[in-house]
């Protein structure tokens, strides 16, 4: 009799499995029939998020639903997961109507067709133009901004004072003062870093792609050419087979550990990095010194969230992130539960009563957001890949125009 | 006879679940356990029904309906006991590989994600724009004679029009509080409330247009929320007779391409497009694609290099181990084996990043202790990347290889190896004529399984090297990435562009490839079987 038992319980899971499949594997609440069907003051909307933001979201949720008699259902996610989840499931229907997201990722889901424009009205002008310009593509606002974040130079204080370097070779010559290794810059190990390695590369006038004066990028790629070979060039001298300041065999770990043993004075790091820094008694935090002659240029990053181009209820969604998400109270307390610069200007001015979120809003008024291109999808890899030959040791203006090369030819 | 001796009350070789016999408990349980795989499959039926997956909903109700005649019937007996098994097979192999099959032959990827009305839609959205430095008016939705409309403050004016009327100014409208029309005469305010809580409703308010003048080049308010609007103007227009897209400002008429896309006669194309189905496209492009083809025949020798030797150093240092302590002088080898297997016991994705650390050329300690502190870059070298991480995977898998030897050594029985000695064999003659044929026997189909494990060893690649150094050239691959970490990169999931359609595709080539290496060898392992 067990025996049977355990085949008709087994039976049974694999009838569950099937209707798993069906709904898929999203939890039962965010189905969208259930709002369709409802009339009279069931409206629904349903905010992906991850753990960071659900419960400031749920505390804006609150006012709305107050204020409108709707329902706001919150379903957390992994971050990583948002992006394809949202791209795979809106277009099935089983999609939100409100998802949190990062800025790159628009030009995926653009391409894809899943997200619909905002109109954020004479509310634009409240927040920093990068984190704006970053949510706009091709002259179009998508999605609502509430955090911006950039890589800075962090210095150890105690070991090289407070003053910010203003050039590569001040930094250089301040850093060997106190030790053989300057500066500890990630390269991820052997996988390579363009990200972090961004702001010296802009400082040559080398930029991934060019930007119109609107800040939409056009999918030409710019880093080619005598400012790029420049920018190869210096990778090279400061390679192990050069200076040694910059090798591959520093990954976040390692970068960390050097700068937190005062091993490395200076470094490269997000706001991110700063928790591991617990034996730096005074962290300085300013802009990324240039080491080509311009300005230091790090890639800005921003957080927002965008609207669902399949919403069933547009307006809700709509009235939920331009009047409850942008307002000052929600914004501080999206800041509140997770430290981020904030999108919203007169917010930033009030945190940036704090040093060292005041160093990294600097280098981020410096920077340019990263392209949210699709093309920016091709770049990762390539760029890379060949700032890593660089620095083991490859000729770096060949290495460099065919990566350049090799790129457009991807593009195109 | 079992059957007899637990309840003699009943008939020879009748089960006590299929009637009240006895104490019929047996019957009532089935019968409640049959209920609930009913109740379980009519709610997946109803659900697949709601999300209009009608391939779900077939496979639902043939499943639930053979159930029922599974188990209610009195014949199929052996089915009693296939059928949970079959299920299984259906729900967890032949529909995924079926999906992964579907995809295979489409386009689905980063510009082809959904269907063509979404993309439509999608192109509209993208089109139509707020005039530049347009104000934003304070904007309520009204109604007449069931047509819906809009009033706004247009300075102290209030203004109304519907779709088919362009705005124009009402007089004797009242402004309520929040600044919103209040009252319009001509027309019945709908209260924004309403708007907020009917859906329906809501997507007639957010598609509705309301020409600013009568021409129509002056553009349309639009409201987005429901209380404010503004003016936009759109250019593009969709005829869905010709299937085409027709850009009024410049004349340019973008059609529907059988790739999936809208292209204009200049070659420019709409952002979003759809997914089509593209035949064997993706598996031709995997061979003749110069970009792929290199790369993928150098992933695919690595891969093979990859499995085939992980599997000989796990086995023969494994074996080679097993013999050693399988030999009754040594003392403690209870101990020793213990110890061996500890590299097995650790997680693998933690042993090859604290391997992935040891390694660095400049922090590690393998350089440090081992060769004197000299810069070797074991994993920025196409070749020693590659003997890293053979290395690692040998370390961590001759312990599973030294388990499975041992026990299949001490089942070969004593007296065999005795009649060898007595027929004069020596040390190696009777390790090669005798343990060996019966060792392998054992272990064989092991080693096919290993080789196929390996074959995917994704965990470890990408723990290690995430496949690098690259190759260079216009390829994200890398020298140590094997098929399975290639067809993930292919995929986009980590962030690229994504072609999901060429990674189904490979993924299937893969599949066939490790089907036909494992029947093959398995065939040859029967030949083993024989010679005993």
């Amino acid at each position: 009799m067990n025996k049977r038992m355990i085949i008709t319980a087994t039976a049974a899971v694999g009838v569950l499995a099937l209707a798993g499949c069906s709904a898929d594997a999203e939890p039962a609440s965010t189905e969208s029939p259930a709002a369709e069907q409802a009339g009279g003051s069931g409206a629904e909307i349903v905010v992906w998020t991850d753990a960071e933001r659900e419960e400031a979201l749920s505390a804006a949720a609150e006012a709305f639903e107050a204020d409108t008699g709707a329902t706001v259902t919150l379903v957390q996610k992994n971050f990583e997961d948002l992006r394809n989840d949202f791209i795979t499931q809106v277009p099935t229907g089983e999609g939100p109507d409100i998802t949190v997201g990062a800025h790159d990722w628009l030009g995926a889901l653009v391409t894809a067709g899943v997200v619909d424009t905002i109109d954020l009205g004479d509310k634009t002008d409240d927040f920093e133009d990068v984190a704006v310009e970053a949510m706009t593509y091709d002259g179009q606002l998508y999605a609502l901004p509430y955090s911006v974040e950039t890589v800075a130079l962090v210095q150890n204080a105690d070991l090289v004072g407070e003053e910010i370097p203003a050039t590569w070779d001040e930094l250089v010559e301040r850093g060997l003062e106190v030790s053989d290794r300057p500066i500890a810059v990630n390269t991820e190990g052997e996988t390579g870093d363009g990200y972090t390695m961004y702001g010296f590369q802009t400082s040559f006038g080398a930029p991934l792609f060019t930007q119109d004066e609107t800040g939409s990028y056009s999918n030409e790629v710019a880093m080619g050419g005598e400012n790029g070979e420049a920018f190869a060039q210096w990778l090279s001298d400061n390679s192990p087979s050069g200076t040694g300041y910059l090798s591959t065999t520093i990954d976040y770990d390692i970068n960390n550990e050097l700068f937190n043993s005062g091993e490395a004075p200076f470094t490269i790091q997000g706001p991110w990095a700063l928790s591991t820094y617990t034996d730096v008694d005074n962290i300085v935090v300013g802009p990324i010194p240039s080491a080509g002659g311009e300005t230091a240029s790090p890639l800005v990053g921003v957080q927002g969230f965008y609207l669902s181009a399949q919403s069933k209820n547009a307006l809700l969604a709509q009235e939920f992130l331009v009047n409850y998400l942008s307002t000052e109270d929600a914004q501080r307390t999206l800041y509140e539960a997770d430290p981020r610069i904030p999108a919203l200007t007169s917010l930033a001015d009030e945190v940036a009563s704090d040093p060292i979120v005041a160093g990294f809003l600097a280098a981020s008024q410096n920077g340019v957001p990263m392209p949210s291109i699709p093309e920016m999808g091709d770049v990762w890899d390539l760029w890379n890949g060949a700032e890593v030959q660089i620095l083991n040791g490859a000729d770096p203006a060949s290495t460099w125009n065919t990566m350049v090369e090799n790129l457009e030819a991807t593009i195109n | 006879m079992s059957t007899q001796l637990s309840s003699p009350s009943r008939p020879r070789g009748a089960s006590h679940a299929r009637s009240w016999s006895g104490r019929g408990a047996g019957f009532l349980v089935k019968l409640l356990l049959m209920a609930l795989v009913n109740a379980l499959g009519i709610a997946a039926i109803l659900a697949a029904w709601s999300a209009e997956s009608w391939i779900v909903l077939g496979a639902t109700v043939v499943l639930t309906a053979a159930a029922d005649v599974v188990y209610f019937t009195k014949r199929a007996l052996p089915l009693k006991y296939l059928f949970p098994g079959l299920s299984f097979l259906l729900v967890f192999q032949i529909f995924v590989f079926g999906y992964t099959g579907y995809i295979a032959f489409t386009n689905y990827g980063t510009g082809h994600a959904g269907s063509m009305e979404q993309a439509v839609d999608a192109a509209l959205i993208q089109d139509e724009k707020r005039v530049e430095g347009a104000e934003s008016y304070p904007l309520t939705v009204v109604e007449r004679s069931g047509e819906l409309g809009f009033a706004i403050v247009d300075g102290d004016q209030v203004r109304a029009g519907t779709t088919e009327e362009p705005l124009a100014v009402v007089s004797g409208a009242t402004i309520g509080d929040n600044g919103t029309p209040a009252t319009v005469p001509g027309y019945d305010v709908v209260p924004r409330a309403e708007v907020l809580s009917d859906t329906d409703l809501q997507q007639q308010v957010v598609s509705l247009r309301v020409p600013v003048s009568d021409d129509a080049e002056d553009g349309s308010i639009r409201t987005r929320e429901g209380s404010t609007g503004s003016v936009y103007t759109s250019s593009l227009e969709w005829d869905a007779d010709a299937q085409t897209l027709t850009d009024t400002s410049t004349g340019l008429v973008y059609e529907a391409s059988v790739d999936g896309k809208f292209r204009a006669s200049d070659g420019s194309e709409l952002a979003a497009g759809w997914y089509v189905g593209v035949g064997f496209d993706n598996f031709v492009r995997a061979v003749t694609d110069p970009d792929l083809r290199g790369p993928l025949g150098q992933v695919t020798l690595w891969t093979f290099a990859f499995a085939i030797l992980s599997v000989a150093s796990a086995f023969g240092l494994g074996l080679l181990f097993a013999l050693i302590y399988n030999d009754p002088r040594i003392r403690g080898r209870a101990i020793f084996r213990t110890l061996f297997i500890l590299p097995y016991a650790f997680p693998a994705f933690m042993s090859a990043l604290l391997w992935r650390g040891m390694l660095n050329s400049e922090f590690g300690i393998i350089n440090d202790l081992f060769f004197f502190g000299a810069n070797i870059n074991w994993l920025g070298d196409p070749f020693l990347a590659k003997v890293a991480i053979l290395w690692v995977n040998l370390w961590l898998s001759y312990p599973y290889w030294f388990l499975v030897c041992t026990g299949a050594l001490q089942a070969i029985p004593e007296d065999t190896l005795e009649a060898a000695t007595i027929d004069g064999a020596g040390r190696f003659r009777r390790f090669r004529s005798v343990i060996l044929p019966q060792l392998l026997v054992s272990t064989a189909p092991l080693a096919i399984s290993s080789f196929a494990v390996n074959f995917n060893n994704f965990t470890l690649i990408f723990m290690m090297t995430e496949g690098g150094p690259s190759f260079g050239g216009s390829t994200a691959l890398g020298h140590t990435d094997i098929l399975i970490s290639a067809i993930y990169r292919i995929s986009g999931v980590q962030g690229g562009s994504a072609d999901y359609g060429l990674a189904s595709a490979l993924s299937i080539l893969v599949f066939i490839v490790i089907g036909i290496i494992s029947a093959i060898s398995l065939r040859q392992t029967r030949k083993l079987e024989e010679m005993n």
